[in-house]
């Protein structure tokens, strides 16, 4: 897929092993199928398996969400326009896995940023300039979520306190907290079921050409690719890696870890808040009461099997935006349960590590 | 205010207290050990909710709890034989694979629930207690005390020889040098990777047990989703506790206490919203985190898979 760019991830012995002439290309077809292929098609007969255990069969469901996502026109929109929050989800990521830091917390993150814009988007309407609106509502959200991250940013970069609980925490805290914002201070009060002002559809994020196609879209993809380019082209990029690789030769290099690891939960937390925004300000238009679609920790996987590549990732969030939006029509028609994909995902994760262990240990007995 | 203090309301207080604190002492439990192993356990959520899931499946099936403890903790396993093949023997990522494994069995067991229990949503019976004739007789705390079903007691047994364990014998001292220094321990000749996967394998017991009392004894049904952090909760106790399993258990009621009080509040007719009220653990959590959290000593090698012979 995308293994030779991620700087740290190249073998030098492997590319001496691959310049070494006529083996190079049989080897190289079955790296691909060792550490794609295969894995890919073990990760679908593996949920196969458990699809038929509860008694669904696996080819009707398969071929749903493939006809459903993929080849409809407007199954296509939808998961085109499902992709503009994961997107920027996944350059959260990004910036966070590359530096080091486990922010899991992007969940509360998520849902604060996307409070904040639909709190904020409907009281502008009319005051400010519709593109004025829709900036203001982004840039709250940034800022909210990047916010929530300031105690597990302070704790580790001053106290070395490990991230990756106290983001859990606050991503529980954040998600509680969002619902209670809803109920009790944004709260609309011309609707009976608890939920904020909504924002009229002709003021949210244009829609791209003929289609519903929300064009949240290519601010989606312009994040992950900036955020890419940051962290693989920028001096900047290359410090907050650094601190990645090792903090304590970052310390030795003369970098302050600490303010870098400010910066890199204040990046990935605003990118998550960013998330949070497209979401309402170009689909939803308002958030209800206890509404958590939990991509966060979904991304997670995606990030990593896309090691930390933005154009891999990108290539990833489709896929699983059409998996979302074929499962969820599947849950109506078929009546299994979206939370199949959480098994899939899980399945995909585990196949595809095993791959790659494959394939190293491979490697190593070529040598 | 009168009202609050009466008897009943003290006694399940208590009562909700330790009802509550038990599921997180035992995940507490298992995960210190994985910690002291150096294996960061990150899908213990994922072996509770397992554990409350196969807890309650073979309670319900076979109408005894004792089975149903037994395949809680059957659940538990199960998913960390997967975590110890993949992280331990395989050396992949502890925490990728930690939350793989955690929406993994979140998914299998919501579409499990769905397709066996969404149109019914059986409940078990109320369960049997232990009567201590005398002790569970004394005013408020004698039943929240003494009457509890006897899986209570193993728990706090576990808790006396968890530390007997970690303290004086060998296997004690073992773990800590898996989690310490495991090129230490592999030139002493002592088996990392035998350790570790013990390790992942008795906190997979562990937390599927405290799954199963969620399931079974908390609430007597099966929810999907039903831990809701309380494994994650489980590692920040471990996490805390420096490698102490009592204090775990003073942690874990502290937690309980903590929890029960909420519900108290709600039962006692409050008007804050229930999000409110669920935000106090973790609200808790945070705040332990912020005063003691530079406290919280974690195994220098936690996290970091072992290789023979690897630089």
């Amino acid at each position: 897929m995308v293994d030779d760019v991620n700087p740290s991830s190249v073998d030098p012995e492997a590319n001496a092993a691959d310049s070494a002439g006529v083996v190079t290309e049989r080897s190289a077809f079955q790296r691909v199928l060792t550490v794609t292929v295969g894995p890919i098609v073990a990760a679908f007969l593996l949920s196969a398996i458990i699809l038929m255990l509860v008694g669904v069969n696996p080819l009707t469901y398969y071929g749903y969400i493939l006809e459903r996502s993929l080849f409809s026109g407007l199954g296509l929109e939808q998961t085109a326009t499902r992709m503009a929050p994961l997107l920027f989800l996944v350059a959260s990521l990004i910036i966070a896995f590359r530096a080091g830091i486990w922010n899991l917390g992007t969940d509360g993150q998520f849902l604060l940023g996307a409070v904040i814009s639909a709190a904020t988007a409907p009281l502008l309407v009319g005051v400010l300039p519709g593109w004025a609106v829709l900036v203001v509502g982004f840039a709250l959200a940034a800022l909210v979520g990047a916010v929530w991250s300031i105690i597990p940013a302070l704790l580790k970069a001053y106290q070395g306190v490990n991230e990756i609980i106290t983001t859990l925490m606050m991503s529980f805290l954040g998600v509680l907290l969002a619902s209670t914002l809803v109920k009790l201070v944004f709260r609309d009060p011309t609707t009976t079921v608890p939920q904020t002002r909504t924002l009229p559809v002709a003021d949210r994020l244009p829609r791209l050409f003929e289609t519903s196609i929300s064009s949240g879209l290519i601010w989606g993809l312009i994040a992950v690719v900036l955020v890419h380019l940051m962290m693989t082209r920028t001096s900047f990029g290359l410090r907050l890696r650094m601190v990645g690789a090792n903090p304590a030769a970052a310390t030795h290099a003369g970098l302050s870890v600490p303010l870098l690891t400010l910066a890199t939960f204040g990046l990935s937390a605003g990118f998550a808040g960013l998330a949070g925004a497209s979401e309402i300000l170009g689909v939803a238009g308002n958030v209800r009461a206890n509404w958590n679609p939990a991509y966060g920790l979904m991304v997670i996987p995606l990030v990593f099997l896309a090691r930390f590549h933005g154009i891999g990732a990108i290539v990833l969030v489709f896929f699983y935006s059409a998996l979302m939006i074929g499962s969820e029509s599947a849950a109506r028609r078929l009546g299994v349960p979206q939370d199949f994909t959480l098994v899939l995902v899980a399945s995909l994760l585990i196949c595809l590590g095993l791959g790659e262990y494959i394939d190293q240990h491979k490697r190593k007995k070529e040598r | 205010m009168g009202g609050l203090l009466t008897e009943a309301f003290l006694s399940s207080l208590f009562t909700g207290a330790i009802v509550a604190a038990v599921p997180m002492l035992l995940a507490g439990l298992g995960e210190q050990m994985s910690e002291k192993a150096g294996v960061l356990n990150i899908g213990i959520e994922g072996m509770m909710l397992m554990g409350a899931y196969m807890g309650f499946l073979v309670a319900f099936k076979t109408d005894s709890l004792w089975l149903g403890f037994l395949g809680g903790i059957l659940g538990g396993v199960l998913v960390a034989i997967v975590m110890a093949v993949l992280c331990v023997r395989l050396g992949l990522n502890q925490i990728v694979i930690g939350i793989g494994l955690t929406l993994g069995v979140e998914g299998l067991t919501a579409l499990l629930h769905h397709f066996q229990f969404s149109r019914t949503y059986p409940r078990l019976p109320a369960p049997e207690r232990l009567n201590i004739p005398g002790l569970t007789d004394l005013p408020v705390v004698g039943p929240s005390l003494f009457g509890r079903h006897p899986i209570v007691y193993l728990a706090l047994m576990a808790v006396v020889v968890l530390a007997l364990l970690y303290r004086r014998t060998n296997l004690g001292m073992t773990l800590r040098a898996a989690g310490e220094r495991p090129a230490a321990l592999d030139v002493a000749g002592g088996n990392v990777l035998g350790v570790r996967i013990f390790a992942v394998l008795f906190t997979g017991a562990m937390a599927g047990l405290g799954g199963a009392y969620l399931a079974n004894i908390g609430a007597g049904l099966f929810i999907p989703f039903m831990t809701g952090g309380a494994g994650f909760i489980g590692i920040v106790l471990a996490m805390l506790a420096r490698g102490r399993p009592l204090w775990v258990l003073i942690g874990s009621l502290i937690f309980g206490a903590a929890l029960s009080m909420t519900t108290a509040l709600q039962v006692a007719g409050s008007n804050i919203p229930t999000d409110v009220i669920q935000m106090l653990p973790f609200a808790a959590v945070m705040l332990v985190l912020v005063l003691f959290g530079r406290r919280a000593k974690l195994p220098s090698a936690l996290g970091a898979s072992y290789e023979r012979g690897a630089r």
